[in-house]
């Protein structure tokens, strides 16, 4: 967000409600942040002062708990049990609908979701890659996802860059943050005198431009390049390289997929949380007077039983092999798919694991000694 | 499951109840409009909780609500298979024994003792069994209760001449999906939801509270690591032990959870 330092607006931190009131103005359903089940997560914002202050992230595996910041700052949460996974990529929705006419015939419809346009307020670096990577998967040329499409289209992102990562954020070494660098339309770099602000698309230049901001000075700009280098610097998790798919797919019969097997639930909260993951399971419901069926798709995991379901059998029955298919298309065969590793390094998979396995710690013990003969 | 009922214009449908609570069979009243239509589609011979009673008549399906855990219940469910094509277990009574369960490892002729002015006029068994213990079931639906839905899902389908889907994954996937916190991770209180069956739409985590298990174990139950993390959440070993021993106490995965606690010896 500093290629361009002279474009660099500032945003009083007392004016933060009018970029958010600007934003109504323009006719979007405004999401930020707000505190539900003991935790961060996006919410509609009804008020445009209504942004919460003072909230940090205490994270460890298996453990997340809401704090004070003693800055009291708006954005010093690192995130939340979810990242905007869900304003794209729907948990659960319609595809088609099928209804059977007076004369007996099946009448074929597509269901179009009504998506309202929505800024999201408070969007991570490692969130716009993962939303990168969902885009790549259901926007390809050619075979584009009408349903994601739709809703993509219509997102506003207001990133922040991250000035507190949480003990569980490892971005750094994935390469996608703290500092957002490309995929937002606003990106803003919290100071305690307000925001260093940066459009990133026409839509984020005309929001700017409505708010007659005067430009950022040299030093804002430098403390805010300064603090996402902390930032950085501040993270205590890593994975040993950015590509891993030789050493994990040389791993397949390695103890310790046995061993995590036995900490796992195969409860699928990692790839729920995960920004990335796009597995669904497409069903049918079929209406009770037999008359019409919808036919909808909703999140699915590789840690449950359909998923590895063929006609017949059943390719991954226990956890192990679950757990394995997991870990090895995250970092290793989604380089085949889609030239990079599939992990952001956002860390809600540690987080937000009930039992705590930290997919960082797993990584090492895989790669760091030779399979057993 | 074989034989689909579609080639019947309207299938007789019974719901029978053994020892229970009826909330099954209220989940089933409760549909309201959809009851309406289900109406339409099959003939409800016999369900006494709504009125029609016809309890020895053949039917297509039968539905079974309850536990087995009298002299009286053993023969009359021997009965009701015999009548019936297709033969549904609904609820945790039916599938699992239910929380009268709860005395299949206590001196029930004790408690019986206890409370009871005329200890005489009880006329249980020593234990509480599901029906799945007793005669050949065709499919179960897990719950307490069972929802609305789920059994017209089974309905459903059987008129459409599928096999019902049977939905087995952990209750987390449904709490995901509906954009949950995780309680565990967020309030560290002892959630069940990562062993137990999904089905009720993440109810008690959607209201900020632990789920309890009501809808029994769910596949791939990892109920060792999930006791080891109640443990280290400062759980003692006896309240993990009633974490497993509650509404589906004889499941036997929660059965086999508890016991190996209590065989440790630290209860």
């Amino acid at each position: 967000m500093f290629s361009q330092p002279d474009r660099a607006r500032f945003l009083p931190l007392a004016h933060l409600h009018a970029l958010v009131a600007q934003l109504m103005q323009m006719g979007y359903q405004c999401l930020g942040p707000a505190v539900e089940n003991g935790a961060i997560v996006m919410r509609e914002l009804d008020d445009p002062a209504g942004l919460p202050r003072g909230l940090q992230a205490e994270q460890a595996p298996g453990r997340y708990r809401l704090t004070r910041d003693p800055h009291n700052r708006y954005f010093a949460w690192a995130n939340g049990p979810q990242a905007i996974k869900p304003q794209a990529f729907a948990a659960k929705e319609s595809l088609w609908r099928v209804e059977r006419d007076d004369a007996g015939a099946l009448q074929f419809a597509a269901v179009v979701p009504a998506a309202p346009a929505q800024a999201i307020i408070g969007v991570r670096a490692c969130d716009l890659a993962a939303l990168a990577l969902q885009d790549a998967h259901f926007l390809p040329a050619g075979r584009r996802d009408a349903h994601y499409a739709q809703r993509r289209e219509q997102l506003f992102l207001v990133a922040v860059q991250c000035a507190e990562p949480g003990a569980t954020c490892f971005c750094a070494s994935t390469g996608d943050g703290p500092t957002p660098t490309a995929g937002y339309d606003l990106a803003l770099a919290e100071l305690a005198e307000g925001f260093v602000a940066v459009a990133g698309s026409a839509k984020g230049n005309a929001v700017l431009d409505a708010l007659s901001l005067s430009p950022a000075t040299p030093q804002q700009i430098e403390a805010a390049r300064q603090q996402g280098q902390a930032a950085a610097a501040a993270q205590t998790r890593s994975l040993p390289g950015r590509n891993l798919r030789e050493a994990l797919m040389s791993r397949l019969e390695h103890p310790r997929w046995d061993e995590v097997a036995a900490r796992c639930l195969a409860c699928g909260n990692c790839t729920a949380v995960c920004p990335t993951c796009f597995c669904h399971a497409e069903i049918d419901e079929p209406a009770l007077d037999g008359g019409a069926s919808e036919h909808a798709r909703q999140w699915d995991s590789c840690f449950g039983e359909a998923h590895g379901h063929l006609h017949g059998f059943d390719v991954r029955s226990d956890i192990r092999t679950r757990y394995r298919q997991w870990l090895t298309h995250k970092l290793a065969t989604w380089h085949d798919q889609f030239g990079r590793s599939g992990c952001v390094g956002c860390g809600r998979c540690i987080a937000w694991c009930p039992v705590g396995i930290d997919l960082t710690e797993e990584v090492a013990a895989l790669t760091a000694s030779e399979v057993q003969p | 499951m074989n034989s689909a009922i579609n080639n019947s214009i309207r299938p007789r449908v019974a719901v029978h109840k053994f020892s229970s609570c009826d909330g099954c069979q209220l989940a089933l009243l409760n549909l309201g409009e959809d009851l309406l239509a289900l109406a339409e589609r099959v003939d409800l011979v016999h369900f006494a909780e709504a009125g029609p009673l016809d309890p020895d008549t053949d039917v297509d399906v039968a539905f079974v609500e309850g536990s087995v855990s009298t002299p009286e219940d053993i023969e009359r469910i021997q009965h009701i298979r015999q009548h019936s094509r297709l033969l549904i277990p609904i609820g945790a009574c039916a599938t699992a024994g239910g929380i009268q369960a709860l005395r299949n490892g206590a001196d029930g002729a004790q408690w019986v003792a206890q409370i009871y002015s005329h200890p005489e006029a009880i006329s249980s068994l020593a234990q509480s069994t599901p029906i799945a213990s007793h005669v050949k079931v065709d499919f179960e639906l897990w719950g307490c209760p069972v929802s609305g839905p789920q059994m017209l899902a089974v309905v459903n389908a059987l008129l459409l001449g599928v096999a019902p889907r049977d939905n087995a994954d952990k209750v987390c996937t449904e709490c995901k999906r509906q954009g949950h916190a995780c309680v565990m991770v967020s309030r560290g209180i002892a959630c069940m939801g990562p062993v137990t069956r999904a089905g009720c739409g993440a109810l008690c985590p959607g209201l900020g509270r632990d789920c309890y298990g009501c809808y029994g174990p769910a596949e791939n139950a990892n109920t060792d690591a999930l006791a080891a993390q109640f443990a280290s959440l400062g759980l003692a070993p006896r309240d993990i032990v009633q974490r497993f021993q509650s509404i589906n106490s004889q499941a036997p995965v929660f059965l086999a959870a508890a016991d190996k606690i209590r065989l440790r010896g630290d209860e």
